[in-house]
């Protein structure tokens, strides 16, 4: 039994508002998309609200940016989930519904198995990501770390 | 297509290791047997080798294992009875394509690393729309360009372009991504620019672009050509 789970968190930038005509297709494939994740080899755990899913959650003080966070068993896990499923046909159309952003979106770290991060935590994670670069405590998939052999959860290896 | 995480390739000059390797398919026999493996996407053992090559099995062995030793194919040993334990017979050794490329270019060009550089641009200035439509007019040239007598004019040019098309039902999928290295570092990228050149050769064969669908699973390209149009 893994005793550490993956966690991800990953933001975007609304171009548009979310009711209107041009995030049309993103809302459509919220539920199915999210039902995907949810019976997902691997997945653990996503933020929602009782709407079933992320889209009012607004931590930042931009108030356009979404956040998604999630637990999964294992970098694979997510990996096939975000790249080898009908996820992947969902993000091409990423930049006709998000703006590009130049700092880190997306980070990920490993968490000891059994517990879900808060957003807060993720915040902190794409920060630190931005200010160091890929370490064991927030790294991406082109530079991922190994899940800690201890309990220290990725904060110091 | 979702491949497990490469490396990035270096280029170069060719490898005496890529040389050989290439010039080892110059036998017909071997030739037949490395693209008998290939087509059958999966594991082949020796006998079905030999038989589809038309040649003996300790032939067919010796040829096999030549292509396993150049790094063409990978070796496995696996009971096919399944039974397990004395009496379960010796395990088979079974053949597939090494995951591996072998890539040879004189004079030495160096493709990849530019197509490394230029993709990392893109996602890092956002041009994923601008990338996904000259992948379609590059498509749809393409398209224009491939005769059209017979039918299964998309097969042919899918296969021409080294998709390495086979029917699954009513759909088309591909066993190969041309892309693979720059897939498995920028896969929304270049997932995405695949699915717009596939959807470009369709419009360029005078077919209805929405037969492509992104419908990526590990091991295959990302997208598939179902029988009818998809469009939404």
């Amino acid at each position: 039994m893994a005793t550490h789970h993956l966690a991800q968190v990953n933001i975007a930038t609304l171009r548009h508002p979310l009711d209107g005509p041009e995030l049309a297709g993103f809302v459509a494939q919220l539920e199915p998309i999210n039902a995907l994740a949810d019976a997902a080899p691997g997945f653990v755990w996503r933020l929602q609200t009782e709407d079933g899913d992320a889209t009012a959650i607004r931590p930042f003080d931009d108030e356009r940016i979404m956040v998604n966070l999630s637990v999964w068993s294992s970098l694979e896990a997510l990996r096939a989930f975000v790249y080898a499923s009908r996820h992947l046909g969902v993000m091409r159309h990423r930049r006709a519904w998000f703006t590009r952003m130049a700092d880190p979106y997306l980070a990920l770290w490993w968490v000891p198995a059994g517990t879900v991060p808060t957003v807060a935590e993720a915040r902190r994670r794409l920060q630190l990501l931005a200010r160091s670069g890929p370490t064991p405590a927030a790294f991406t998939f082109r530079d991922p770390f190994p899940e800690p052999t201890g309990d220290s959860a990725g904060r110091s290896r | 297509m979702a491949l497990p995480f490469t490396m990035v390739a270096m280029d170069g000059a060719p490898t005496d290791r890529d040389l050989a390797a290439i010039g080892l398919l110059q036998d017909p026999v071997r030739r037949a047997l490395y693209e008998h493996v290939v087509a059958a996407g999966g594991e082949v053992s020796r006998n079905q080798a030999a038989e589809a090559a038309g040649v003996g099995r300790g032939l067919a062995a010796f040829h096999l294992d030549k292509l396993v030793e150049a790094g063409l194919l990978e070796a496995s040993f696996r009971r096919l009875s399944g039974r397990r334990g004395p009496g379960a017979g010796r395990p088979a050794k079974l053949y597939r394509r090494a995951a591996g490329e072998v890539a040879a270019s004189l004079p030495p060009r160096t493709y990849e690393t530019a197509a490394h550089l230029l993709a990392e641009t893109v996602e890092q200035t956002g041009a994923d729309l601008e990338l996904q439509a000259a992948a379609r007019r590059a498509g749809v040239r393409a398209g224009r360009r491939q005769p059209r007598e017979g039918g299964l004019a998309v097969e042919r040019l899918l296969a021409a372009r080294g998709y390495e098309p086979y029917r699954d039902g009513a759909a088309v999928r591909l066993r190969n991504c041309p892309f693979a290295n720059l897939s498995g570092e920028f896969p929304v990228l270049v997932c995405a620019m695949n699915l717009s050149l596939i959807e470009g050769l369709l419009e360029g064969v005078g077919e209805p672009p929405g037969r492509a669908v992104m419908d990526p699973a590990p091991g295959r390209c990302c997208v598939a050509v179902t029988s009818k149009d998809n469009q939404d």
